[in-house]
């Protein structure tokens, strides 16, 4: 206590201040860094082609909606994004579903088998697992589950699957054992105890893995063509028909993939921000 | 009888999952590697390894990764602290420093092809600034050191945010009370830093560091965007031995080295940081 009490407040005040007007300035650098790329991906996008292949470019757009509309009009645009919100939303749920019960026993039980589980799951992610879909597509044809979105959703899911395990595995695992003893002194069921002790506090980090899910299946292009030929996913068809096409088609599907995105980031924003406010309690 | 048995239903619909959409291909993979017509054979190594872009390939893999993953730790440990420390528009750079989250590695490509490229931005500002005459062709295939820092740029701004919002919930975990403790005790900001978030923030280090790791072992799509084919890494050259090559064995050789790096580097990071039971939070 004296070695702070000795300082001068005045100069304690200063520093502060001046760590104050540092942090400021970092978190307006980094989103300045975040920021900036997508802006000008969008100012090429709104557009008129003419504008994207000249130089020297213009930093604001002229909003022009060639680009876009010539995007848009290209045939199949609006279903494929149809495939991709359906792919990735099965994604979401079948990743969350069996991933969260296996992280949850992974972070509260010691039991015969556990290395070798949490093995299998660090295997799955030290693998290229898109590579996967060759052997898949296969025995997809022969079970019927070629070219639907569920055949896909569950080659995303073993993408995203780890990523929900490990994520919900340190998340459970830093949440104290003793409140649910606690609990269950006080009369709780081990379901009651998880549902009212447990779950509302490890949600936030639920939707975040969920979060994850979705975007894994998204973004996931590989798997996606191989697996889809008519329900082709927007990665897949812009893989597809973006390959040797002319710079403003590329920067309308980039925008066109980025823009969902940041929608989709936007909604679970509270989830993120959720998961910072543990600390609160 | 009931308390024995439930880790093991926890684990089992995720364990099944595995089994079937990753074990049972993944054999299959493993087998097409070391076989060529139904014969034992190591050739699809030997071809692999023979060919003149594979010392390049994995020179180039390697480097990204070594490169870009410390940048992105050190950048995601500064987005987290930033976050934490933040007191007005937490929220808002949260949500910000997480957007890349939701982008694909394709459309982050295709972000930084709007920077990079000849008509594109960089060369814009450059001319605008006198420092050039004419546009610079930054992704031509002689310029192989530029496209390596495009590749690298883009995948440090695509691919923070994941370690980010681990971090960020990592150091929710941390109970404030050691926090107040320490600044009681006269401790800097940045002794507050080393001494008690790293250390604590260590399972969230492990799970951050290893998936990533891993994923900069996949890079494809970012480089498929900026470089093509001048930029050969190994996810790529397994494409090209797949579907342009038409080898599928040499393709699923080409896949078992990247599983065998991607393994080793996960053992190393499990073993250097790993965290005893009772020194968990």
């Amino acid at each position: 206590m004296s070695a702070i009490a000795e300082v001068p407040a005045t100069a304690t005040a200063d520093a502060r201040k001046a760590g104050d007007w540092l942090l400021i300035a970092t978190a307006m650098l980094l989103c300045v860094w975040v920021l900036l790329p997508i802006y000008l991906l969008l100012v090429n996008a709104l557009s008129a082609p003419g504008e994207v292949t000249a130089f020297p470019k213009r930093f604001f757009p002229s909003f022009d909606f060639g680009s876009l509309s010539f995007f848009i009009e290209f045939a199949g645009v609006a279903r494929a994004l149809w495939n991709s919100v359906l792919v990735a939303t099965l994604t979401m749920i079948l990743s969350i579903g069996f991933g969260a019960p296996a992280g949850y026993a992974l972070s509260r039980f010691a039991f015969p088998g556990k290395e070798a589980f949490r093995f299998l799951v660090l295997m799955t992610r030290a693998f290229p697992l898109p590579l996967l879909a060759l052997p898949l597509a296969v025995m997809f044809i022969r079970t019927g589950l070629d070219d639907t979105a569920i055949g896909l959703a569950l080659v995303h899911t073993t993408l995203a699957l780890p990523f929900a395990v490990l994520i919900t595995f340190s998340l459970f695992s830093g949440i104290p054992v003793e409140l649910e003893e606690a609990a269950w002194t006080l009369g709780c069921t081990r379901l009651q105890a998880f549902r009212k002790v447990i779950l509302p506090l490890a949600l936030p980090g639920i939707a975040a893995s969920a979060v994850f899910a979705f975007t894994i299946s998204w973004n996931e292009v590989f798997a996606a063509a191989v697996l889809t030929i008519e329900n082709r996913t927007l990665t897949a068809f812009l893989l597809q028909s973006v390959g040797e096409s002319p710079l403003y088609l590329k920067f309308a599907g980039g925008a066109a993939l980025v823009v969902p995105a940041l929608i989709f980031i936007f909604a679970v924003r509270k989830y993120l921000f959720a998961m910072w406010g543990i600390a609160n309690r | 009888m009931h308390g024995k048995a439930l880790p093991y239903l926890l684990l089992m619909p995720a364990t099944l999952f595995l089994c079937i959409f990753f074990l049972y291909p993944f054999a299959l993979v493993a087998f097409e590697a070391v076989t060529r017509d139904g014969a034992f054979t190591l050739d699809n190594f030997r071809t692999m390894a023979g060919s003149w872009k594979f010392p390049a390939t994995v020179r180039n893999t390697l480097l990204l990764a070594a490169i870009v993953v410390p940048i992105q730790l050190a950048m995601a440990l500064l987005m987290a602290s930033v976050v934490a420390r933040l007191e007005t528009g937490r929220s808002a750079a949260l949500y910000v420093f997480a957007i890349p989250l939701g982008i694909s590695d394709l459309a982050a490509g295709l972000i930084w092809l709007a920077i990079f490229d000849q008509s594109g931005f960089l060369n814009t500002l450059l001319s605008s600034l006198g420092v050039v005459d004419t546009p610079i062709m930054f992704l031509g295939y002689q310029s192989k050191l530029t496209i390596f820092i495009a590749v690298a740029l883009a995948e440090i701004w695509r691919a923070t945010a994941i370690m980010m919002v681990i971090l960020v919930a990592g150091m929710g975990l941390i109970p404030k009370e050691y926090y107040e403790a320490a600044e009681v005790f006269g401790a800097s900001p940045w002794q507050r830093f080393v001494r008690i978030t790293l250390p604590l923030l260590r399972p969230s280090l492990q799970t951050a560091i290893i998936l990533r790791v891993i994923l900069a072992f996949e890079v494809f799509a970012v480089v498929a965007a900026l470089g093509g084919t001048n930029l050969p890494v190994l996810m790529g050259e397994t494409y090209n031995w797949q579907f342009t090559l038409q080898d599928r064995n040499v393709a699923a050789a080409s896949a078992l080295l990247i599983l065998a790096i991607s393994i080793g580097f996960t053992l190393f990071f499990l073993r250097v940081l790993r965290v005893p039971k009772e020194a968990r939070i």
